[in-house]
This record gives C-alpha cells, structure tokens and sequence, in this order.
C-alpha cells in the first residue's frame, strides 16, 4: 500500500542526483588532493587510504548484517567516510590505527544512531578525535617526500615539523614558503597539504551543487578576520593565509563541516554554523593545548546544529516578522 | 528593450521537455461520437444536471445548472442526443454524477449563445454575468469559478496578472495559444482591464517563450498599453499563483489568503481568452487545449479539443502510446494526477495528457534523509519539507501545525530534488489530511 501511494503520487519526475551520485561526487572531489598525497608521501597514502575504505565497509556491512537491516554499502557513504579518515591521519600511521578508527566511525558514531544521516557527528571527525587517545601516533609527522614504505610500521619515520607547530608556537612558520602551503609542500596529515587541490575539490563540489558555499565561505571568512584582526608575527595578512592553509582547515571546511547530516538544512543556519566552526578553530588553535583544532571546533558546531537550525526557519511565507508575542502567548 | 527576467524564493529547473511541441500548430480534434461531461469539473457544488435520457442537446446547451454561487455551469460541446446521466468515472479518480451524449454530428448551435453588442460598455455585475454564465474557470488547473474570483477581486485590486509562464515540463498549450491566438489573449487582457479599471493588464510569460512575448508585443501600442508583457525566469513553480504574485509585485499573499488579500487578481491567459470568447461570441467553456505529450506517445501534439472526449481519443490522436507507458498523467509531470483508466473525458480543467515511461524501479524501498537541505532551499512556501515528513511518520500533529503544513501547495519541488528520493509530497499530503481528521474529530469531540 505505502509504494503504491508514493507511486501515484506526483511530482514523477525526480531529478537525476541522488544519494549515490552526491556521495560519489564527494569522492571524486577528493581524489586530486588524494593523488598529491601519493605523490609527496608516497604510496603508503594509497594503500592506508584504500585500507581504511575496506575496513569502513566492513563494519558498515558488519553492522547491518548482524542487526538484519538493509544493507547500505551501495549508497558509498561509508566510502566518503573512509577517505575522510584517511585523509585527516598522517601517513605513518600504522594500519591497526586506521582500522580502530574506521570501526569508531562507522560502529559509534554512525550506525548506533541509526545509520546515513541520523548521526549528528561527521563520523571521520569523531573517529579523528577519538585516535588522539594515541597521541603520539596521530601527530608523528613523515618528512615530506620521504616516501615512507608500504607495509613498514612507523619505525622509519621522522617527527617532523609542520606549519601548525611554527603558528601554534606564534611565529609564521620557518622554511615553507606561502606558495609552498598552497601547493602542498609541507608536512601534516596525508590530505590536507594542498590547498589548491582541496579549493578545486571544492569548487567542484560547489558547481555541482553538493555543499552549499555558505558553510565554506562562512568558515574560512570568519577564521580569515580573526586570524586578521588578531595576528602573531609581524605581518597580519601573512599570518592569515598561514592560518587558513595550515592544518585542516581546508580540509574541515570545504569537506568536513558541509557533511550534510550534520550541518544546518537552513540558509541562515548554515551561515551561523559556518561561522561558528571558523571562530571556534581559530579560538583552539590560539588557546588550545594541541596545535590543531579544527576537529573540535567542527565536531561542537555539528552538536549545536539542532538548536541553530531551530532558531533559523525560514520565515513563514506571507508574513512579516516573526511575531514572538503571538507565538509564545501561553493560552 | 531588454527587461528584467523575474523570479521568486525557491523551486527548481525539472527542464522544459517541451521542444515536442512547441512548434506543433494547434490541430482540432473532431468531436468523438459519444462524450461525457462530469457535473463537476471545477470546485466546489457540482452541477445539478438539466437534462435527461432520451433529450435532444444543442451545441452550446446549458446541460448543468450551477448549485450555488461556488460551482460553475456546465454546457454541450456538440449537438446529439442525451444516452445516460448516471455517474461515471472522472480524472480525479472519483465516480462523478455525468451526462452521457450521443453526438448527432450536426453541431447544431443553441440560441443560448449570443455576441455580446457591446463588450465595452458591459457593467461589472453584466460582465461577471456572463463569466458565469459561460461556465468559465482556471483553466491553468485550480478550475475555481471564474465569476467568483472576478466578484471576490473587484475594488480591492490594483494589479491584474495573466498567468503565461507555464512552467510544467512537455506541457506547451499556453505557448500554442499565444502563438496562434494572440488576439484572444489580448482581448480577455482588455476586458479584465476595464473590469478592475487599472491601466494596464500585467502579462507575464515565461523565457522559454521568447518568440510568444516578441509576438505579443509586436501587437501593443508602445505608448499607453492596455498590457504590458514582462518575461518570466523559467523556472518551476513560477505559475503558481502566488509565486507569479511575488515575482510580479514582491508582495507575498498572506498564508490561507487569496491574492486579492494583496490586491492582485491572476488569471492564466487561457481563461482570459475563454473569457474573451465567451464575452464578444457568447460561447461558452465547452473546449479546451490539451497538450498530449511524453516519451511514450508516438506523435505528439497540441489539440483543441471538446470537453467530454475520451483521453483514448487524444492518445488515439497522438499516434498511440510506444509501448507500454509506465504511467498516463493528466498535468504536468510536477503536479498531474495518474490516470489508470483512458476511458475519462477531457474536463475544464486538462491542460495535457502525458505517457511517461519513467519505470517504476527507481524508487528506493528504503529512503533515507541525508539532511542535505535541498528540500528547504526550493520549497516556494519556504516551509521544511524534511521536518514535516520526519513528523508526519511519527504522527506529531502538533509539530506538523507548528511548521505550518497547511501552506504546502503541494508543487513537488522537495520531492523532486531530494537525492534520498524520500516521498516528501504523499507523506505531507497525509499529514495534511491526519491534521484535517483531528480537527474534525476535535470539533465532534466538543
């Protein structure tokens, strides 16, 4: 009865996007920025990459297997998730990492709420926080270009310093120059060196209509003035673009904070949001104890999305105002 | 002259699929040999019927009388003789009260349809006169009496709108109606004109149209127009009544109001051209142009047809279905109304007849929301089509009444962009309907 009602219904057209086709949208955004990754740290970021995609279509079949629901690996949102983690790990870290965090995300935070779109943390995210219980792990960085193997653990990889240290410490960072940051050459976690790539990947998206441009624009603009206004060092642009390049900042805003389930549905929600994923990060990264903090500021922007969405319908078509008087009268 | 393409909050671009027949010449399709004329056709009363079995009609001939001031006449497209009035199937899906006539091929006209002398010096209450009594309603689909919307409107109005944007894909009657019969436009747009007695009639048509508005405009006085024509984006809703409002005068008609709460009175320009013909020849509503379209019909076309006439014989006219269509619409693919039985008649109200061969395994058995927001960045209504569906399942009436279900116009721009294919429409429908019963019950109860 109900799919005959739904097929009698109008509109019966349906336009040619679909969860399918937005997820694999988000994967082919991701691939240049994930080529680079390969080429400056070597192969090793393929292979934990295409790792931790196995493992995060593991549980998810895992998950929907034991509990006899529908399985949902067609859908290749646990795929976007799997790049996502991988993307935010650095490249030395061993393989039994990825699989813990994979099996986080999917297990915890996605399918116990209930799986695609009922989850109110991006899944990579959480996962990415809760592998700094290893905090040595999550924060060895490889030396660029030195093309850490395939199968070794992270025995032969150096603690480098990346940019993130210099800005957290205060002071612009020292040997990379802002070209540099903007192609990509310079240490940190496998997929969020490169800016240029992570910007056509979300120009990409964009055009696509996939994510909306408030929440990036909202982000890195709220980051950018404060960064601005604010500045460490002697040059308060230079600062800036340091500031925004570093780190994930990229990455979160064009890939992370847009996840659909946990940002805003509404307009003036999602700028809210933007802006508050963007404040928050640049208020870790100044006050915070790790040098990073974008993670965190994203994962507390999506725990507020509820309330900012409530507070953003859109106004009542035919009306002025919200009148709060009437709606709040208690009869 | 470039003017400003106009546009309102929200909808989407399902594509035009139009280019079929668009340059399709109106063809007359020949009265069928038997018709059935539903007593209901517009809202409201249903007709009471005048005639019975085994009566003579004559072309023209008022077979249905009006019961109250909501309801419209219904009259014979042909002259024969009464077979049956019993009821019989209508496209809504409903068993309507119908008169069953046997056409004698003769078209004899009744002495009930008489030019008007002097359209230019009818009175108000003349003029909806005879908007009544020609059995007229919104042609664009609301089939709502005419007359009601002329007396409703008259003195609270200061913009006069004809509706040419017709946004649904494949469907081009409007378009065929501009091209080949500007002058009945034009003259219902000058009757509606001195009716309200505002300067000028607003005719928005839309992009898609370009060679229509040069058309038309080629046809007015550069200074002192009894019409101003003004181009429309093509997107869709933008026929809906009050996005064409908002687009044309940026007001926004208050919710559960009619447009003459902000003084606009909005007419598609195919019932401004009914009203034409009914004023200056007297004939009454008693055809109609139908769009028969879609990837399953063979030759698609553009046909003026009578009311009455069987939906098989306008397929019949089109070259029959390629195959087997995975659905028959009446309307547009946005809003039409599945039809499972062909056997229906043209009413007031079919503007196109479209086979679709959309299969039906697209559907997910499953949807699932991914909260990407599309739904509330195309809904016209600015409602959170979402919400109301996350609500409707779990039976949250209050909820549902709090976000405002009720304005939902039922367009299907949610359900159309959703990439969950989640079914946003039927389950906001349900919860209008779930709302409706618990306020009846809610009244019973007291």
């Amino acid at each position: 009865m109900e799919p005959d009602r739904n097929f009698l219904s109008s509109p019966h057209i349906r336009a040619p996007e679909d969860t399918r086709s937005v997820m694999l949208d988000v994967i082919i955004a991701l691939l240049p920025a994930l080529a680079f990754s390969v080429y400056y740290f070597g192969w090793r970021s393929l292979t934990l990459t295409v790792f931790t995609v196995l493992c995060c279509l593991f549980f998810e079949w895992l998950y929907r297997r034991l509990l006899k629901k529908s399985l949902t690996l067609r859908d290749l949102s646990a795929v976007v998730t799997g790049i996502l983690l991988a993307l935010c790990l650095p490249v030395t870290a061993p393989y039994w990492v990825a699989a813990v965090g994979a099996a986080f995300a999917i297990l915890v935070v996605k399918q116990l709420y209930g799986g695609l779109g009922k989850n109110f943390l991006n899944p990579a995210l959480a996962a990415r926080a809760f592998l700094f219980s290893w905090p040595s792990v999550m924060t060895t960085w490889a030396v660029p270009m030195s093309r850490s193997s395939i199968l070794g653990a992270s025995a032969d990889a150096v603690t480098g310093a990346t940019p993130m240290t210099f800005l957290h410490a205060g002071t612009l960072p020292k040997g990379v120059e802002l070209y540099q940051m903007l192609m990509g050459q310079r240490g940190g976690s496998l997929g969020e060196t490169s800016a240029l790539l992570l910007l056509l990947g979300g120009a990409y998206l964009v055009v696509r209509r996939v994510i909306p441009l408030r929440i990036p624009v909202a982000f890195l603009g709220t980051a950018a003035l404060l960064t601005l206004l604010f500045p460490r060092g002697n040059s308060p642009l230079e600062w800036m673009l340091y500031s925004l390049m570093g780190g994930g900042m990229l990455l979160g805003a064009i890939f992370m904070a847009t996840d659909p389930a946990t940002s805003p549905v509404t307009a003036a929600g999602q700028w809210i949001y933007g802006a508050l994923c963007g404040a928050l990060t640049v208020f870790f990264r100044y006050f915070g104890a790790y040098p990073e903090g974008v993670a965190y500021a994203i994962l507390i922007s999506n725990a507020s999305v509820w309330i900012i969405e409530r507070g953003t319908f859109p106004r009542r078509f035919g009306t002025k105002r919200r009148s709060w008087k009437k709606a709040g009268a208690p009869k | 002259m470039l003017s400003p393409v106009r546009s309102f909050f929200g909808g989407v671009h399902p594509g035009g699929r139009k280019t079929a027949t668009d340059t399709c010449p109106i063809e007359v399709l020949p009265a069928p040999a038997r018709l059935t004329l539903p007593m209901s056709m517009h809202t409201g009363q249903a007709c009471t019927p005048l005639v019975k079995p085994g009566d003579r009609v004559l072309l023209g001939q008022r077979i249905g009388e009006a019961s109250g001031e909501e309801s419209a006449h219904v009259h014979s497209p042909v002259s024969g003789a009464v077979a049956a009035v019993e009821p019989r199937l209508h496209p809504d899906g409903t068993q309507v009260l119908s008169v069953i006539i046997d056409n004698d091929f003769k078209d004899t006209p009744s002495g009930e349809i008489r030019p008007c002398a002097d359209p230019d010096r009818l009175t108000a209450p003349e003029f909806t006169q005879l908007v009544r009594n020609a059995g007229i309603v919104g042609l664009g689909g609301s089939a709502r009496p005419t007359h009601l919307k002329l007396a409703s409107s008259l003195g609270k109005t200061d913009t006069v709108i004809l509706n040419g944007a017709e946004c649904e894909p494949y469907i081009t009657s409007d378009h065929r109606l501009l091209l080949e019969r500007p002058e009945e436009v034009l003259g219902g747009a000058r009757l509606l004109r001195e009716f309200f007695g505002v300067p000028s009639v607003i005719i928005g048509i839309g992009a898609d149209k370009h060679d229509a508005i040069e058309l038309l405009r080629s046809r007015l006085p550069i200074r002192h127009s009894e019409a101003d024509v003004i181009t429309l984006h093509t997107r869709y809703p933008q026929g809906g009544e009050r996005q064409l409002v908002q687009t044309v005068t940026g007001r926004q008609v208050p919710p559960g109001q009619s447009p003459s709460s902000v003084g606009c009175a909005v007419f598609n320009i195919s019932t401004a051209a009914a009203i034409y013909r009914a004023v200056v020849s007297g004939f009454p509503l008693i055809r109609r142009i139908v769009t028969v379209s879609g990837p399953g019909m063979n030759t698609p076309k553009v046909l003026d047809v009578a009311l009455g006439t069987p939906f098989s014989a306008l397929a019949e006219a089109a070259g029959g279905f390629a195959g087997t269509p995975g659905k028959v619409l009446m309307g547009g693919p946005m809003m039409g109304l599945v039809q499972s039985d062909l056997s229906v008649p043209v009413v007031k109200g079919t503007n196109a007849l479209l086979a679709l061969t959309e299969p039906r395994a697209r559907m997910p058995s499953e949807p699932v929301c991914i909260r990407c927001g599309k739904c509330v960045a195309v809904c016209p209504m600015h409602l959170a089509p979402l919400y109301l569906y996350a609500y409707e399942q779990k039976d949250n009436l209050a909820e549902l009444q709090k976000l405002n279900i009720a304005d939902c116009i039922e367009c299907g721009c949610c359900s159309y962009i959703c990439p969950g294919r989640l079914p946003l429409v039927p389950s906001i429908r349900a919860g209008k309907q779930k709302l409706a019963e618990a306020s009846t019950a809610g009244r019973e109860g007291n």
